[in-house]
Formats: C-alpha cells, structure tokens, sequence
C-alpha cells in the first residue's frame, strides 16, 4: 500500500514537473508551429539565473519568502530577454519555411545557447538547495514528503488553471485561439500576427525559464541539464498532442505515474519507460491524444 | 540532372585513394570518419528528397556498430568486410520491421518518433550492465581476407574500405534517384494524394527510402565502429542524430557526392573548432548551422551546381 501511495506522490511531482516544462513547449508549437529546441536552452538559463539569485540572496539572514520570489522573478526574466533576442533576432528571419528548418534553427540557437552558459557561468556546478531546506518536509502517515515538492504540485495546478483561464475568458487568449486556428484568417480579420508571435515566443521562453528556476534546487545545476530536458518535454508534449495543453497535462501526468511506477517496481526500465510509453500511445493515436483532426489538402 | 554526373563522383574518390599517400596520418583518420559519417548523411538526403528528416537516424547507426562489435567479440570473426556487411544487414533489417510502424507518420511527428527509438535504445545499452554500460566496450582489430595489419598500415586499409564502401554507395544511390522510384521522392514531398490517385503506394515509397537509409546508416555504424575502434551508447543519443541532421542540412540534397563533402567540411570544422577554441566548439557549430539555413538554404552541394553551371554556360 504504500508502494502505491509512494508512486501516487512521486509520479504526481514528476508530472507537475514534466508539465511546467512542456507547457511553453507546447504554447509555441501551437501558435507558431515550432518545435523549439532552444526550449532546453530556456531551462537552462532559468537553472543558472534560479542559482545565482539564491547565491546572491540566501545567507544573508533576508526573509525566506523574499528568496523564492526573487528566485523565480529574475529567472523569469532572462527568459523573458532570451525570448525576445531570439525571436527578434533569429526566428522572425525564417517565418513560412519548412517547419523542420524551424526545428534546425532552434537546434542551432541551441547549440550556440550551450556554449554561452558556458562562458557566462563557466564550467563548475551550482548547488542550490538552500530553497529546499528552507522549505522543510511533512510527513503524511509513513510517507515523507518535501514541502517543495508540494509547492510544485500547486504551481503546476496554478498555472494549468491560468493558461485555460487566460485562453477561453481573456482578450489575448481568444486572439491566440484564432490565430492557432488559422492563422491567415485571423490576418485577415486584423489581428497582428507579428506581435502575437513574439509575445508568445516571450510567454514560452519564460515559462521555459520558470521551469528550470523551480527545478534548480532539486537538481545540481550543471552544463548539459538542458539536453535531457528537450526529449522528455517532447515525448510529453507528443504523448499529448502538439500544441494542446490539456494534452502537455494528460502526457506529464501518464509520463510521471509511469515513470514512478517504474522506478519503485522495475527500475531497469527507468530510463526508457518514457520513450516507450510515447512510442505505444503514437502507434494508437498518430498524433497524440488530444488533438483536433487535420483536413486533408488535395 | 545529366547521367554523366558520375564520373566526377568517381574521380573524385579515385583521388580521394591516391591521397592517402600524401596526406598525413591525423588527416586520413579525420576522412576516414568523415566519410562514413557521409554513408549515414546519404541516407538522409535519401529521405529528405521525400520531405522526411529523421531525428533517430543514430539507431541505425548504433545497431550497425553495436552489431559488427558484438559479432566480433561472440564469434571470433574480425574480417572487416563481413563485419560491415553484417552490420549493414542488421541495421536493415531493424529499420524494415520498425518501417512498419514510422513509414506511417510525416513531418514533425516522423521526426519525433525517430527519436523517441533512438532514445529507447540508448536507455536500453546504458542499462545493460553486460555491454559496459555507459563506457561501451572495444572493438576487435579488423582483419581484410586474411591480411591482417598494424599501425600505419591498418589506418590506410581502415581508409580504403571505408572509401570503397562509400564509392559503391554512392554509385547505387545515384542510380537510384535516376530509377522511378527515386524519382517519385519529390512528389511525395510535394503531395502525397495525387501520387496515390496515380496508383503508386506512398508508405511502400517511403518504407523503401527508411529501409536504404538504414542500410546505410547501419554500415556508416559499422564502419565507424571498426575505425574507432570503441562502441558507447551515445551513438544512439539524440545529440548524435541532430549531428547527422546538420550535416545534411551543409551538404544539402542536390547530389550524391554532397554528402561526403559535407561530412568532410564538418569534420574539419569541428576538429578545427576542438583545436582552437575547445570550449565554444558547438558555439561555432550553430553559427554554422544558422548562416548556412539563412544564406544557404540549398547546402554546400548548391554551391557545387552553381560552379558547374558556370563553368558550363558558353
């Protein structure tokens, strides 16, 4: 039983893990049809940001609250300049090419982002577990839970919440529906595509960011975090369906149940059970579980 | 596209073999890998002139390697054409039985789920303890119908098959893309719904073009594997896959020999790049990458048409 419990817990963190870091994924693959792999990019400068600011922050005595706040606000906003630069700079030259020339793009941008963390923040590894301390554990029956973790959970919750609010009750949401829906004809019908692009380039790029800077604590902020982190946003967002985000929710939370599952009951398969579960539900549903059926283009 | 554009293919890898005399040791290792590098880049402009890009050509070229590795090390077998033939076949036949499953998708989703089988395999090896894990393990010494070299000698041997490989490769891939259903890849690209009112099968086309490519990519594996001399299971990563994908994106789809000529220049780049600046290597790399998407969209081979015509103009 509480083997059971153990994976519920574990596979419910991993999910709200999994979701936070696809959902900008799938934002921009659904309004821009990009598959962006500079979104490891944007974790990763999130990670560093998050871990600088709790260097700078933490053992100076300030408020504990103060530090998540910052933590989370100045990784925000390197992605929220990372976006721009990059959308501004180097996506906007290739809008109308193939999609898979996008992909190389980003792959490009990618590589290039690699190397920059490198200089910026050099070749060490950043421990950042002062917010994890801070936080503390609890204790639910047998089973010893962060409280961090929980927070997790909760900022997942939020902000699945928030992008179904911001997309079905505000202003900006139903333009961005109209655009995902066609965009030619939300040109059409006056709708600036240019500036929906970059503030969903921007809103992506962020939430990319957030992810990491939630991560950093949990992990050791290290060169090459973002790789690993591209191919399981994928598989998530491909479980899914590109583009939706109940679908990045459904996909984190089968990935993250099946993932717990795994390591508490067969842990060999660890590493690959993901890939395996994309892989099977891709051969039921070509194209994810929640996605609207395409026309056919004679 | 005139039939005679093999001949300069042919002479080029003539003179290809003559160098090896001249050139020193460091840079016919350089161009032993690049070029079967090149074999798995064929495979993908293979694909790509049907609008696919594949981001798990590395399975191919792992089960390749990973074959011709595990064959050696079980059966005492360590001559090198068997071996890459071996290896090639595997590879083949892996792509044939998983054809099945991706000849079915297109674009993005194709491309993903290429990856996603790369990405099974690579967490396949690096959990089987028995194959060394994330290390890999080594890789015999190739023998070649009975002669078996040493040092100096076993490079230039290492570099002769692996350019007989790739002539005999690219004289059957050019004859390919003459022959009909070589032909038809552009229309698959195109529109897949007219060609099937024209009563040709679209997935058989395409299961066709996976399964060449994965013959390819599987000698390009073996091939490598030999020359390295070592097996890992990063060979199977999506990070190696992405690098075959760029190559193709430098060579471009025009022609056969772009492949070879894009592995050559990314080599030399990244070796370049290793020599002068080691840290900002794959900063240069996506530099490269980028001005040749922006400025290049047709690749390197482009280039090569581009002199041709103006050298043939009156």
């Amino acid at each position: 039983m509480l083997t059971v419990f153990a994976i519920f817990a574990d596979g419910l963190v991993y999910a709200a893990y999994l979701f936070i870091v696809a959902i900008g994924l799938t934002l921009i693959f659904g309004v821009m049809k990009i598959l962006n792999v500079a979104h490891g990019s944007f974790y990763t400068f999130g990670a560093y940001g998050a871990a600088t600011a709790v260097g700078i922050y933490f053992d100076r005595g300030l408020p504990e609250a103060g530090g998540f706040l910052l933590m989370i606000l100045f990784a925000m906003a390197l992605g929220l300049a990372l976006g721009l630069i990059l959308e501004r700079g180097v996506m906007r030259l290739v809008y109308g090419r193939d999609e898979v020339v996008m992909v190389l793009v980003t792959y490009a941008a990618f590589l290039i982002l690699e190397d920059l963390v490198m200089l910026v923040w050099g070749p060490g590894s950043y421990a950042t577990y002062q917010p994890l301390l801070a936080a503390g554990n609890i204790e639910i029956g047998e089973l010893v839970l962060s409280n961090y973790d929980l927070g997790l959970i909760l900022v997942a919750a939020v902000l699945a919440a928030a992008s179904y609010r911001g997309l079905k009750f505000t202003r900006y949401g139903r333009l961005l529906t109209a655009v995902i829906f066609d965009r030619e004809t939300a040109a059409a019908f006056g709708i600036d595509v240019k500036v929906v692009y970059t503030v969903t380039f921007a809103i992506g790029a962020m939430l990319g960011a957030l992810g990491g800077a939630i991560m950093a604590p949990k992990i050791s902020v290290t060169l090459g975090i973002g790789v690993e982190v591209i191919v399981l946003a994928f598989a998530v967002v491909a479980i899914g369906g590109m583009g939706s985000i109940e679908g990045a929710l459904v996909g984190a939370l089968i990935v993250g149940i099946c993932r717990a599952a795994a390591v508490h009951l067969v842990p060999q398969v660890e590493l690959f059970v993901i890939y395996g579960v994309m892989a099977l539900v891709l051969m039921i549903r070509p194209y994810g579980l929640f996605v609207r059926a395409q026309p056919r283009k004679i | 596209m005139r039939r005679g554009s093999q001949i300069p293919v042919s002479l080029a890898f003539l003179a290809a073999a003559a160098a090896a005399f001249v050139l020193p040791d460091w840079m016919i290792s350089l161009a032993t890998i690049a070029f079967a590098n090149g074999l798995v880049v064929l495979g993908l402009i293979v694909m790509w002139r049907a609008g696919l890009v594949s981001f798990g050509q590395a399975l191919y070229y792992c089960v390749g390697a990973y074959t011709v590795a595990l064959i050696a090390r079980w059966s005492g077998l360590t001559d090198a054409l068997a071996l890459v033939l071996i290896g090639g076949l595997s590879a083949g036949v892996v792509s044939f039985v998983l054809g099945f499953l991706v000849a079915r998708y297109r674009e993005i989703f194709f491309a993903m789920l290429s990856l996603a089988l790369s990405m099974i395999l690579y967490g396949v090896l690096v959990k089987t303890e028995s194959l060394g894990s994330t290390d890999g393990f080594s890789v015999v010494i190739p023998t070649f119908l009975g002669y078996a070299p040493h040092q100096e000698q076993l490079v230039l041997a290492l570099y002769w098959l692996v350019l007989a490989v790739c002539a005999i490769a690219a004289a059957l891939i050019h004859a390919y893309f003459h022959s009909l259903a070589g032909a038809l890849a552009v229309p698959v690209r195109d529109n897949e719904i007219r060609l099937e009112f024209l009563g040709m099968s679209v997935s058989r086309l395409v299961h066709t073009k996976l399964v060449i490519s994965g013959l390819l990519a599987g000698a390009g594996g073996a091939l490598a594997a030999l020359v390295v001399g070592h097996v890992d299971p990063n060979m199977s990563y999506w990070t190696t896959s992405g690098e075959f994908v760029f190559i193709t994106v430098l060579a471009g789809a025009g022609s056969v020999g772009a492949a070879f000529v894009g592995s050559l220049v990314f080599e030399s780049i990244r070796s370049l790049a290793f020599a002068i600046i080691p840290q900002l290597w794959q900063m240069l790399l996506g530099s490269v990458l980028l001005l040749t998407i922006l400025f290049l969209p047709h690749g390197l081979g482009s280039l090569l048409g581009r002199l041709r015509r103006r050298l043939g103009a009156p």
